[in-house]
């Protein structure tokens, strides 16, 4: 009887020193990430640790010299960008795990109905945080600040420069995503009839992996223009001119100019459109064409009555994904123009409000005019989603 | 891990998974003009980039007075090639210091909400507590909603904690901004999972935490993957926020804002601009070469982003 009891004793004694050391050491944890956090928003922090260390172990002469001179820049950089990663990526583990073993510790019965909230309330506090609150905020400023909410309204339809913008939108959704789409469809259909298929659809589908920064570089270049005369460094200026035209400023003629900024976007985003279409072509169910073909269908009917209807689907997914992207393009005009020569765009001219003339109230207006059309899009494109389960 | 390749997804672009069959597009005739179409297209889409790719290798005076496809009349000159323009970019016009900036920028923003996401997905789909289907189609609802719907009240938050120009500002917005996605798509994957082994590793005497690190994390690693590469592309690629957030200060720019202030401040030097371009595109090249599978299913997947 007394082993047991000794058992009994000795298990609790167990249990208590095993709380009180997950306590210590997610009380530390915890500490180390506060510090963590504190030297990531304040970069002479590490100056100050490492002048600590230093005076700790004696080094006093170099110590003195940090105080001094500073670190070197490259140094504290290097610190810093170590730290940073540390804290950052293993600051989240460390709240998860430490959270997690004190369920561990709390009294059996609680724990399953304390644990899912350790799993989801991370989660749930960012979203309120950078979600559904400032998107309320965003509504309500919208409505209040600056003059209101008739002003904030009629300034995005009535404006003469967001007329522009709001034209300009709608160029590039209508020429963009048509665009992207047919060029795409058209390089998937002639390209599986060719040999080294992938090798020839890389090509198109590179400028996925480049930033709109980096395209609006490059196009900047292919546009480049010189004066009459000069040697032309841009490739289609320089072939102009060789068959005897002037060169063109692309970038300033109205508005041809938003026709050339939406080329960039078209050679970004028809890689994508290509790679899903050429992807839903391989899955048109052959026994349908063969069908179609004893039945005597010209090659252009079966394209047009038999495999464009099989792959619907993907080109909604498509369309919808390219128009959305095009709907919030900001960079490129950011880039090349800065909305001058009438290229300005609604997500364009939100930045300007926002930062050039601190007009929160319209700024707030714009973000919910593209709330407000890209909301049925994306319900349609969950749906669209489901149906086909591509979700993973 | 034979769930992991049990379970292909069988997406649109899954089904580059499949067996080849020959298609009734192979039986047409692979006519000239058909190449001939395919072979221009490829052409047009490689000439711009190839434009920056050779001149960011030529002396800054070579750029000016000619243009870049003449080096094909003489390309085994070899004086004419140079590594000074990425040198330069690299020291005195700052890229070194933003590519650096990129990297720790892009790192913890793909990480950190991969980590939240997966928890979130997976209380979602395998633990009981109260509300939990009213979360989830909060969850899903946020999915429509733009960032720039939420840049002026966080900036105005950010103001006033001190959070503007911070790396973990810029963190905690790009979680906030792809966590809806990430919780969507992890969800979708974690749920088919087999409910059997859930069973059994409760039975050896696993507790949700455990079960969740050792056995649905790694079973979950093509939807993580795909996630991952969809979020560190978008966050390496991104200058709104990045604009918004850290701002256009030599400490904290990253790759595509400084590239940027090159346009502006040296719109002419294309020595620079075209090497500068280069190395703000290098990363995303070699994920894309790499893995141009996940490459698809995440770009796919990020469909349903606002």
């Amino acid at each position: 009887m007394t082993e047991i009891r000794d058992d009994q004793y000795q298990s609790r004694r167990v249990q208590f020193l095993r709380t009180l050391s997950f306590g210590a050491i997610g009380v530390f944890a915890l500490g180390l990430l506060w510090v963590g956090i504190t030297i990531l928003l304040d970069s002479d922090a590490v100056e100050r640790i490492i002048v600590n260390i230093y005076d700790f172990i004696g080094l006093d002469a170099q110590a003195d010299a940090i105080r001094e001179a500073g670190l070197q820049d490259g140094i504290t950089r290097a610190a810093i960008a170590i730290f940073a990663l540390i804290v950052g990526v293993g600051g989240v583990w460390v709240v998860y795990t430490i959270f997690n073993r004190l369920i561990d510790v709390a009294p059996y019965k609680l724990q399953p109905h304390l644990r899912p909230w350790v799993f989801i309330l991370p989660a749930l506090l960012i979203l309120v945080i950078y979600l559904i609150f400032p998107t309320i905020q965003t509504v309500i400023l919208s409505f209040t600040e600056d003059g209101g909410f008739v002003e904030n309204y009629s300034f995005v339809f009535t404006d003469p420069e967001m007329q522009i913008a709001l034209r300009n939108n709608f160029l590039w959704l209508l020429l963009g995503t048509s665009g992207s789409v047919v060029i795409g469809l058209l390089f998937a259909v002639l390209v599986d009839r060719v040999r080294r298929e992938a090798f020839a659809k890389t090509f198109v589908f590179l400028p996925l992996a480049i930033s709109l920064v980096g395209a609006s570089v490059i196009w900047r270049f292919v546009y480049v223009w010189r004066p009459e005369g000069s040697e032309q460094i841009g490739i289609i200026n320089a072939t102009l001119t060789a068959f005897g035209n002037e060169p063109v400023a692309f970038l300033q003629v109205q508005p041809w100019n938003n026709i050339f900024l939406i080329v960039i976007m078209i050679w970004l985003q028809t890689g994508f459109a290509m790679v899903v279409l050429s992807a839903a072509l391989k899955g048109v169910s052959t026994e349908i064409i063969e069908a179609g073909r004893i039945d005597g269908a010209s090659e252009s009917q079966l394209f047009f009555k038999v495999v464009l209807p099989s792959i619907r689907g993907a080109i909604i997914t498509v369309a919808t994904t390219i128009f959305i992207a095009i709907l919030k393009v900001f960079d490129i005009v950011f880039v090349m123009t800065g909305g001058r020569f009438e290229t300005e765009v609604i997500a364009n001219r939100m930045f300007a409000e926002m930062f050039k003339f601190r007009s929160f109230g319209r700024a707030s207006a714009l973000a919910v005019i593209l709330m407000i059309v890209v909301l049925p899009i994306i319900i349609v494109n969950i749906r669209n989603l489901r149906r086909q389960g591509i979700e993973s | 891990m034979s769930f992991a390749s049990g379970r292909a997804p069988t997406a649109a672009v899954g089904k580059d998974l499949e067996p080849i069959r020959p298609s009734f597009f192979k039986r047409a005739t692979s006519n000239i003009w058909v190449r001939a179409t395919v072979f221009s297209i490829a052409v047009m889409w490689t000439i711009p980039t190839a434009g920056i790719f050779i001149s960011s290798f030529r002396e800054e005076n070579a750029i000016k007075q000619s243009g870049w496809w003449t080096v094909f009349a003489h390309p085994f000159e070899a004086s004419q090639w140079t590594l000074e323009n990425y040198s330069e970019v690299l020291t005195s016009s700052g890229m070194l210091d933003a590519f650096l900036n990129s990297l720790l920028v892009t790192i913890p923003a793909t990480v950190i909400p991969i980590t939240i996401a997966a928890f979130a997905a997976y209380a979602f789909a395998w633990m009981k507590f109260p509300g939990r289907s009213l979360l989830f189609a909060i969850v899903i609802g946020l999915l429509v909603v733009p960032l720039q719907m939420t840049l002026v009240p966080l900036l105005r938050l950010y103001g006033d904690v001190g959070l503007t120009g911070t790396f973990l500002g810029v963190w905690l917005a790009h979680t906030g901004f792809g966590l809806p996605l990430a919780i969507y798509l992890l969800y979708n994957y974690m749920a088919t999972l087999p409910k059997d082994i859930f069973e059994s590793a409760a039975i050896d005497g696993a507790n949700h935490f455990t079960t969740f690190t050792r056995l649905v994390l790694p079973l979950s690693f093509p939807a993580l993957a795909a996630f991952a590469i969809f979020q560190f592309l978008w966050v390496w690629n991104d200058l709104l926020v990045a604009l918004v957030f850290l701002g256009t200060g030599s400490e904290t720019a990253v790759l595509t804002a400084q590239l940027n202030e090159l346009v502006g401040s040296r719109g002419q030097d294309w020595h620079l601009l075209t090497a500068g371009a280069f190395v703000s595109m290098i990363v995303p090249l070699i994920v894309f070469l790499a893995l141009q599978r996940f490459f698809v299913r995440g770009l796919l997947a990020g469909s349903v982003k606002g």
